[in-house]
């Protein structure tokens, strides 16, 4: 817990905020406020990921999983944090197909399903902006884990599993779709949600929600991106 | 061409020959130019009544035979996830209980449980509370498994299976809004508990809706188990092994149509499942016949583990985590305008305590703090593993909110189902997988 903490007071103070709501308490600019709240400075970055990861022993059947994957791959584990009872395994991406095809295959691991990818966006993580996050299930025996593999955005690829879990195929497009992660050996990489011209990708944080002021009895209502917010 | 009629867009060149583009009524006009030229491409919806939806299935056809198969969707995306991070983490429910509208309180509960895990007040949430969750979500589970098996019918013609669905789901209905308010989206399920404790007259209700479901259960087994014409219809019909539903990652009743009895409420239970008395019914037809009887066995299961939770319900009890600080202050109570808070609680924050005021003020606009993490949690819908995968940057907002929506994840087995069969069969496919659309695109 403590090195979690200094490692946290380190890196504060650096990077400006990636879009404007990121400043202040209350999201207020030039108001005039004198509080000092207006010149806060929040980090668009998850403080879980700064922490280098959990020592072993992980505890539960974290151990074996951990152990299994570093004696079939060197270094393909770049570490491993266990928290809330849940185990989540940073891979390097050049070895991401490599490690889950041992998932599926090894006996004493056999994940047999992946229950799909999610795109995570942290603008502020230099050179680690975008995270995909699997989640897998061994039906065999009962348990779950979480990949999670980096990419920075300035080169936004990661291998396509498709070839070891077909079911990947739908999620992989929606990642796409919406984060701009390119999959590497996908048969089709398309867009899924979003109309196939649409330009930009949408969960992405810099990518605005968008709406329209509300005029309700005299009053307006701005759109949900622009009001005040307190996180 | 000359006689084409003005409303087809005819004939266009192409590297791979001519393309006919037919639009129904003409095809007279058509047969004589392309007879032994078959190779037929065929836009299925999005905008069709037997697709379940605004799914879009693009057909390639060898006569009756489809030669491939391919569902095109994100029709009715709506950008939820992405709503979801700029509105508070009490105020996530009532988006994401929209997503796939026929089991609004899977999708409630699976997201709870994730707020709850990040929180780490899982093992605070009341007794009843838990109790409450399970009985909506059980009745949540016949009440779409009506649909899917009214639906399913209706598409393939057998439309008393529809009016005696939509009959009995009216019922549940009528119950879900006695009880939370609303008929569908219902917003019910909080961190930290559930909105408002059941009326007065709510367990009776419940009792009731019960005595009716028995009642009327046995018409679907009647009328359709044994059926001549269901049967040939859908026996052997969207077929899929043991290994395609593990390689498509396929779970629910599909999954459980091949013989393995996976079931989340059984092997990772929440909300209190271990603790009650129900069987996981499978089948080892892998097809859409034994989808039907799953799904009816399944209703049967779940009137079982609602008579459990009538039963526990006797006994009042807080339905909202102690922690003032986490809870949602205001006692909702339904009025003949719909629900609102309770004139109780009105009172006290306007006349009684000015501290209570703040804080309800506080709690409501800015909403309560979520340690920094990120979490998986999955719940058993009717559809199958409904996973959601939360991300909090320690604020008051969902950082990323996920959902690995069963419907959506299924659907991509509607190629290995139907090709090879035939056109009629793609119907009675789809409506095995029971695809919902708001589910699928979100």
């Amino acid at each position: 817990m403590s090195e979690e903490k200094t490692q946290l007071e380190e890196s504060t103070p650096q990077p400006l905020p990636a879009h404007p709501s990121e400043r202040g308490a209350f999201g207020a600019h030039g108001s005039g406020d004198t509080s000092g709240f207006g010149g806060l400075v929040r980090r668009v970055a998850n403080p879980a990921n700064l922490i280098a990861g959990t020592p072993a022993p992980y505890g539960s059947y974290f151990d074996g999983i951990v152990d299994t994957v570093n004696a079939a791959h060197d270094e393909a584990i770049e570490k491993v944090v266990v928290d809330r009872d849940e185990l989540t395994v940073f891979v390097r991406r050049e070895r991401l197909l490599d490690v889950v095809r041992t998932l599926r295959d090894d006996p004493a691991l056999r994940f047999e399903m992946c229950m799909g990818v999610n795109g995570v966006h942290y603008p502020d993580e230099t050179d680690r902006e975008l995270h995909a996050v699997y989640p897998f299930l061994s039906v065999t025996h009962n348990r779950r884990v979480r990949i999670e593999v980096t990419a920075p955005d300035a080169d936004p690829h990661i291998p396509s599993i498709v070839s070891v879990y077909p079911s990947n195929n739908w999620h992989e497009r929606e990642t796409w779709d919406f984060f701009g992660l390119i999959f590497d050996g996908h048969p089709a990489l398309t867009r899924i949600e979003m109309p196939d011209d649409w330009d930009g990708h949408p969960q992405r944080k810099d990518y605005p929600l968008g709406g329209i002021e509300v005029e309700y009895k005299g009053a307006t209502i701005p759109p949900p991106d622009e009001r005040r917010r307190y996180s | 061409m000359t006689d084409t009629p003005t409303y087809t867009a005819g004939v266009r060149e192409t590297t791979e020959g001519p393309v006919y583009t037919v639009s129904g009524q003409d095809w007279d006009a058509m047969t004589a130019e392309i007879v032994g030229n078959e190779r037929v491409v065929v836009n299925m919806g999005p905008q069709h009544p037997s697709t379940h939806g605004v799914l879009r299935l693009v057909l390639e056809l060898d006569g009756e035979t489809v030669t491939e198969a391919r569902a095109g969707v994100g029709y009715l995306h709506t950008g939820i996830e992405k709503n979801m991070e700029y509105r508070t983490w009490t105020q996530g429910v009532t988006f994401c209980t929209r997503m796939d509208y026929l089991s609004p309180f899977y999708n409630e509960t699976a997201y709870v449980l994730g707020v709850e895990k990040l929180l780490g007040i899982t093992d605070q949430i009341p007794e009843r509370a838990n109790v409450i969750r399970v009985m909506m979500m059980e009745l949540n589970r016949i009440s779409s498994h009506l649909v899917a098996i009214a639906t399913g019918g209706m598409e393939i013609g057998a439309l008393t299976v529809m009016t005696i669905g939509f009959r009995e789901r009216e019922v549940l209905l009528h119950l879900f809004e006695d009880l939370t308010g609303l008929r569908m989206n219902h917003a019910y399920v909080r961190p930290g508990g559930v909105a408002q404790d059941l009326p007065p007259e709510g367990l009776d209700k419940v009792r009731e809706a019960v005595a009716w479901l028995k009642k009327y259960l046995p018409e679907y087994e009647k009328f359709c188990n044994e059926n001549p014409i269901f049967k040939r219809r859908t026996v052997g019909v969207g077929y899929l092994d043991l290994a395609g539903c593990m390689a498509l990652g396929m779970t629910g009743p599909v999954l459980r149509s091949t013989g393995l009895p996976h079931d989340l409420r059984k092997s990772q239970p929440y909300c209190g499942y271990e603790t009650y008395d129900f069987d996981v019914p499978t089948r080892d037809t892998m097809d859409s016949y034994g989808r039907f009887r799953i799904r009816v066995d399944e209703m049967w299961q779940s009137l079982r583990i609602v008579e459990q939770c009538v039963e526990r319900l006797a006994e009042p009890g807080p339905v909202m985590v102690e922690d003032k600080k986490i809870a949602w202050p205001a006692q909702l109570s339904i009025g003949s305008d719909g629900m609102g808070n309770s004139m109780e609680h009105i009172r006290h924050i306007m006349g009684e305590s000015m501290e209570a005021l703040i804080h309800h003020f506080k709690l409501v606009t800015e909403g309560f703090r979520v340690p920094a993490g990120q979490v998986y949690s999955a719940v058993e819908s009717p559809r199958g593993e409904l996973g959601v995968h939360l991300v909090s940057d320690g604020g008051t907002r969902p950082y990323r909110a996920h959902f690995r929506d069963p419907s959506f994840n299924n659907l991509q087995a509607v190629a290995a189902m139907a090709e090879g069969g035939q056109v009629a069969d793609i119907i009675v496919a789809v409506a095995g997988i029971d695809p919902v659309m708001g589910g699928v695109d979100r």
